[in-house]
């Protein structure tokens, strides 16, 4: 698959399978392209696909729009979770819990049931319910943004997760409650690629396969020991073998 | 962005549920203006001379003056012989002694939420209904005067508080005040009067329902407010009208006079009909609005949403003239298809640390043109005085306008006043956020809009409030308890 | 009478004489022009960009008008054997054809600018040829002399082809204690990517009127800053359009206006987007002390197709006497919807914890005042590029401040 953000190829031919229940990892330098096939494969407007397909479950992603897409069960941790000024955190989930039910052909939820299961999986990831009450990220410390996807995550029951450098510029107290969050809520059907730059989020949420993305390409795939070898060796060795 | 174009079509007009007209017998006096007309109008209403001599000097004035022509709206030519001037709706029952209401009337009203019969109030609201010319019903009238508190229509008023009419009557929006000021004054049929006596605090929100029934009339409202010292009232105005090809002229007057010590709240949900998806018929909604906070320490507070009307000519103004007065003006004004509307504010500051407050949110989509126009006047005595304003415009579509037009008049150099604004399209980013939580691009347009204008909406009385949302079509808030 | 008249009249008997001292290319638009004035006579207040200033009563006096030819030196060398090029011409002596610029920048339809090209007899060309960059500012000072009320009409056309790059300093000085009104138009013209950086400054006396109008049409990839100083004057109106008519351009306007006494200072801008991906800056900033008026009105107008038009207008201002009144109108009229476009303005007192603070320190209030009013317009001359000028413009505000700059300082003729 290939993909242009703002006229500029980005990606240069990815191919990619990730079966239910798989972890993969998304390893690779700045401006690869990472976030570029997280946003193509979520549907952001912005970015392009040139040539190829995405299929989830038989379905044709790139005919679908980004909240059919959403409906279906892909959700994203944002890298950068965005703010919605004046929107309450309730009232957002609400409209999109409804979205999807309503999707599934389902009734909307009451308003007291609605409630109860955010009580629930607030207490999930540990998330104030006075952030609740805010405007959608407004305000909103980096580890309460990173809390507050896995958060949206759990209210919405996705069966596929990419957690966009979920990870970055989290502590390590951080770090566990959000890897620990999204692990309660895998199922076994849960997939997930996991983008990141370092090992410590992969010691908690454990890939079965790690892919290295290089200008466009992903240049090598293997198991969970590459990510260590990564870490410890960062990707020089890995351009090394490819000139 | 076709797609929240059609967001804001359904604000606009799909969900114009009011386009209904009431079959009731109504007394249209023929049209056209002049002096005979005038003396008709005062003589139905059994109007005491000097208002008589009000109305026919306001009428001469009238005659002298042109159109305005300096608002960012192209207002249609307006025929002033093609109206008429008085429809009465309840003339049925005129002659029996005790009035009985149509119930067809009755109907109309609960049709449009606003219910005649007390049982049925919303809690706390007592409402003044006004259809066409004339004052259909007021509720609650009887408890209010326990507490002294006059709240009637004003040509009731004009009978029982003669003296207070005369002493208010024009004193803030004199008839000279503009163009359309003078007409109103020469021929203004009904609306609101509120007495709030000394030391009271009214005890419930006091609500005016204006409807423009029949075809072919003008309604020219006339609602005056007066808040004697150390009191408190909250008034609500709602409007509707029925949908015609024709244009409707609307051009009402309030005047809000706010003694030392006192506070008034005054909001407006303004849904008047507005117009069709080519820009056909809708309301001229020609309007001068303004209090005088004439006591120490008064406080007045405007906030309006403003979704319907054709064309939109409206200025709510606060005079401060009481040292330490404060004025507040929020104002939602959403526009689509071929609206128009030029509104804003003016605060004159007189008084000694005075403040203002300006909160604007346009919202522009379709081929609409959406101004804000304020003016904030310090005067050379006024020392102290601060104004804030805030004035933003959100875009939604390429062929519509937003458009800031403040004037700053400082002669006082004491003053701190500052004005910002800004103008953008709708944020890209937000849009994709709730796309990708799985909300259909016309729900989070209308999440995002709601969110935007969430601090004048906030400013509402509660049931206003939903009501407000609800035009704004943010079904998830309207729901929340 | 309504002062029009006077100057129909004067048109009517002089026109002749004018056009006889002028050259086709002026002659040619004049009368079209004069008959635009006629049927206009000055604007009233009530037209919205002439509401601040009462052009009617500045051009009631009865003025002489001052038909002196233009005569242009030719640049000396600074050092032997270095020969200057010449970029400086008068209209009459043109090394091009100037019909296809001349009055077809201006806004034909405004009075003021009518009037000027109804009687002017000459004036400058400031002609950059392609990719060409002057080794040093061209500045032109206009000094204002007679012994009898006068009034001055002014023109200058800036022409930068395509590639050039100038920078243009355009002084006022009045050299007598006299009455003198002046009317100015400038015209710019930038071909795609051209640059200009040009600066006027006004330093006349309280005797002074001037209505200056300057129009700058901008191509693509170009970028123009144009700073507007009054430091010393009596009446001063001063137009600023610029027209963005190419992609990928930016426009920055600065203006300093500092007045006391009577005076009077209108500045009126429109910044006029009219393709997409363009830039605007604007920065105003008044401190009005005496008896003084300030007025500051500025549109940004982003047209229809202007999308990703980025635009902030801001308009800081201190009123430092009871007495002085300021008025600011900044305006966003927008038809686009891809635009991110601010505007800000503020009238404001000077800082009181400040002024406390730098009092306990020891520093007398009027120098603490001074200070800060100092700090307040420094924002402004911090923009200014020009190094030497900037420097000089810090003290030239600072001695205006302290009262020592009562008339033009730079004058050698008035002692």
């Amino acid at each position: 698959m290939h993909a242009t953000v703002g006229g500029k190829e980005i990606l240069k031919g990815v191919d990619l399978t990730i079966k239910d229940g798989e972890i993969h990892a998304l390893m690779g330098t700045n401006g690869a392209g990472k976030s570029t096939l997280s946003n193509v494969i979520v549907g952001n407007p912005a970015y392009e696909v040139t040539e190829g397909s995405i299929t989830f479950n038989g379905q044709d992603l790139l005919a679908m729009k980004t909240e059919e897409r959403a409906h279906a069960g892909i959700f994203m941790s944002f890298q950068a979770p965005i703010e919605i000024p004046g929107v309450s955190m309730t009232n957002f989930m609400r409209a999109a819990v409804n979205a999807r039910r309503q999707a599934l052909g389902k009734e909307p939820l009451k308003s007291t049931d609605f409630l109860k299961i955010m009580r629930e999986k607030r207490k999930l990831v540990e998330i104030d319910q006075k952030l609740m009450n805010r405007s959608v990220n407004e305000g909103f410390s980096g580890g309460e943004r990173k809390r507050n996807e896995i958060f949206q995550m759990a209210m919405l029951e996705p069966t596929f997760c990419i957690l966009d450098e979920t990870d970055s510029g989290l502590d390590v107290d951080a770090l566990r409650i959000v890897a620990e969050g999204f692990n309660k809520l895998r199922t076994e059907e849960t997939s997930a690629m996991v983008i990141t730059h370092y090992q410590r989020l992969l010691d908690y949420i454990k890939p079965d396969v790690v892919h290295v993305l290089i200008d466009g390409k992903i240049v090598k795939t293997g198991g969970p020991e590459l990510a260590l070898k990564i870490e410890n060796e960062g990707f020089d060795w890995i351009k090394a073998e490819l000139a | 962005m076709s797609e929240s174009n059609e967001f804001v079509r359904n604000v606009a007009e799909k969900k114009y549920e009011f386009g209904f007209t009431t079959d009731v017998h109504t007394e249209i006096i023929d049209k056209g203006l002049n002096e005979d007309v005038i003396r008709i109008i005062s003589q139905k209403k059994g109007e005491p001379d000097w208002l008589l001599q009000f109305r026919l000097d306001a009428y001469r004035y009238w005659l002298t003056q042109q159109q305005p022509t300096w608002g960012h709206v192209t207002l249609p030519e307006i025929d002033y012989q093609a109206i008429s001037y008085y429809a009465d709706p309840t003339a049925k029952s005129k002659d029996s002694e005790k009035k009985e209401i149509d119930p067809e009337l009755m109907k109309t009203f609960d049709k449009l939420g606003i219910p005649l019969e007390e049982r049925l109030a919303l809690s706390g609201t007592a409402v003044d209904a006004v259809m066409d010319s004339v004052s259909v019903k007021t509720t609650f009238k009887e408890k209010l005067s326990e507490k002294g508190i006059i709240f009637c229509s004003i040509s009731e008023a004009v009978k029982e508080h003669p003296d207070l009419v005369k002493k208010y009557l024009g004193s803030v929006v004199p008839p000279k005040d503009n163009y359309f000021a003078a007409l109103n004054s020469a021929v203004f049929s009904d609306g609101s009067f509120v007495y709030i006596p000394k030391n009271t605090r009214c005890p419930m929100e006091l609500s005016t329902y204006f409807r423009i029934n029949a075809r072919n009339t003008g309604q020219f409202e006339r609602t005056l407010i007066v808040c004697d010292e150390g009191s408190y009232v909250s008034y609500l105005e709602g409007c509707t009208a029925p949908m015609r090809d024709e244009n409707q002229l609307h051009a009402a007057i309030v005047e809000i006079v706010i003694m030392d010590n006192s506070e008034v709240k005054y909001s407006t949900v303004q849904n008047w009909y507005p117009g069709d998806a080519e820009g056909k018929g809708g309301v001229l909604n020609l309007v001068t609005k303004r209090g005088d906070l004439r006591g120490v320490n008064s406080k007045l507070s405007w906030t309006q949403v403003e979704t319907g009307s054709a064309i939109t000519w409206k200025y709510p103004s606060c005079v401060l003239r009481g040292d330490n007065s404060q004025a507040e003006f929020y104002s939602v004004a959403v526009t689509n298809n071929h609206q128009e509307a030029d509104t804003g504010t003016k605060m004159i500051h007189m008084g000694k640390n005075t403040r203002s407050t300006i909160i604007s949110k346009g919202i522009s989509a379709g081929k609409s043109q959406n101004s804000y126009r304020g003016l904030v006047r310090v005067t050379k005595n006024a020392d102290g005085a601060r104004n804030y304003s805030s004035c933003d415009s959100l875009l939604l579509g390429s062929e519509c306008g937003a458009h800031t037009f403040p004037y700053m008049d400082i002669h006082n150099n004491t003053a701190t006043i500052e004005h910002e604004a800004t103008t953008s399209k709708i944020n890209e980013d937000q849009l994709m956020y709730c796309n990708q939580r799985g909300i259909s691009t016309e729900e989070a347009v209308g999440l995002i809009v709601n969110g935007y204008a969430k601090d004048v909406i906030n400013k509402l009385p509660m049931e206003f409030a939903v009501e407000a949302q609800k035009l704004l079509s943010v079904s998830l808030e309207g729901t929340v308890g | 009478m309504k002062s029009e008249q006077q100057y129909i009249e004067l048109y009517n008997e002089a026109g002749a004489l004018i056009k006889q001292k002028s050259c086709p290319v002026m002659n040619a638009v004049r009368d079209e022009a004069f008959r635009v004035f006629e049927a206009k006579g000055f604007p009233s207040k009530k037209v919205e960009r002439y509401k601040y200033t009462d052009v009617d009563a500045a051009f009631a006096p009865n003025y002489g008008i001052s038909l002196n030819p233009i005569e242009i030196k030719a640049p000396q060398p600074c050092k032997e054997g270095d020969a200057r090029k010449q970029y400086v011409f008068s209209l009459k002596n043109a090394p091009i054809d100037l019909a296809p610029y001349y009055n077809n920048v201006a806004d034909k339809a405004d009075a003021l600018t009518a009037l000027n090209t109804a009687l002017v007899h000459d004036g400058l060309l400031i002609y950059v040829p392609k990719n060409e960059c002057p080794a040093d500012p061209i500045q032109i000072d206009n000094w204002l002399q007679g012994t009898a009320a006068t009034m001055m009409n002014r023109r200058v056309l800036v022409i930068l082809e395509q590639g050039a790059q100038a920078t243009i300093i355009i002084n006022d000085h009045a050299a007598d204690k006299q009455r003198f009104l002046t009317t100015q138009v400038v015209e710019v013209v930038c071909k795609d990517n051209s640059h200009l950086d040009m600066y006027e400054i006004e330093e006349t006396t309280p005797l002074c009127s001037r209505f200056s109008n300057v129009y700058i049409r901008e191509g693509r990839d170009c970028s123009v800053k144009h700073n507007s100083i009054t430091l010393f004057n009596g009446q001063t109106r001063n137009l600023c359009d610029v027209y963005l008519t190419g992609e990928n351009s930016e426009v920055t306007l600065n203006g300093c206006v500092i007045t006391d006494k009577n005076q009077r200072v209108d500045n009126n801008t429109l910044i006029d987007h009219q393709v997409s991906n363009c830039n605007s800056n604007e920065l105003y900033k008044y401190v009005v002390d005496g008896q003084s008026v300030g007025a500051f009105a500025g549109k940004i107008l982003v047209e229809k197709d202007a999308q990703k038009t980025t635009s902030q207008e801001t308009n800081s201002n201190l009123c430092a006497s009871s007495d002085a009144r300021m008025f600011t109108q900044p305006m966003l009229e927008i038809y686009a919807d891809d635009v991110k476009c601010a505007h800000g303005s503020t009238v404001g007192v000077m800082d009181e914890t400040a002024l406390f603070y730098m009092r306990q320190r020891g520093i007398p209030e009027d120098e603490a005042r001074t200070l800060l009013k100092n700090a307040f317009m420094g924002q402004v001359i911090d923009q200014i590029q020009l190094r030497p000028l900037r420097d000089k413009l810090y003290v030239k505000v600072e001695k205006r401040f302290r009262g020592e700059l009562d008339k033009c300082e730079d004058c050698r003729l008035c002692k």
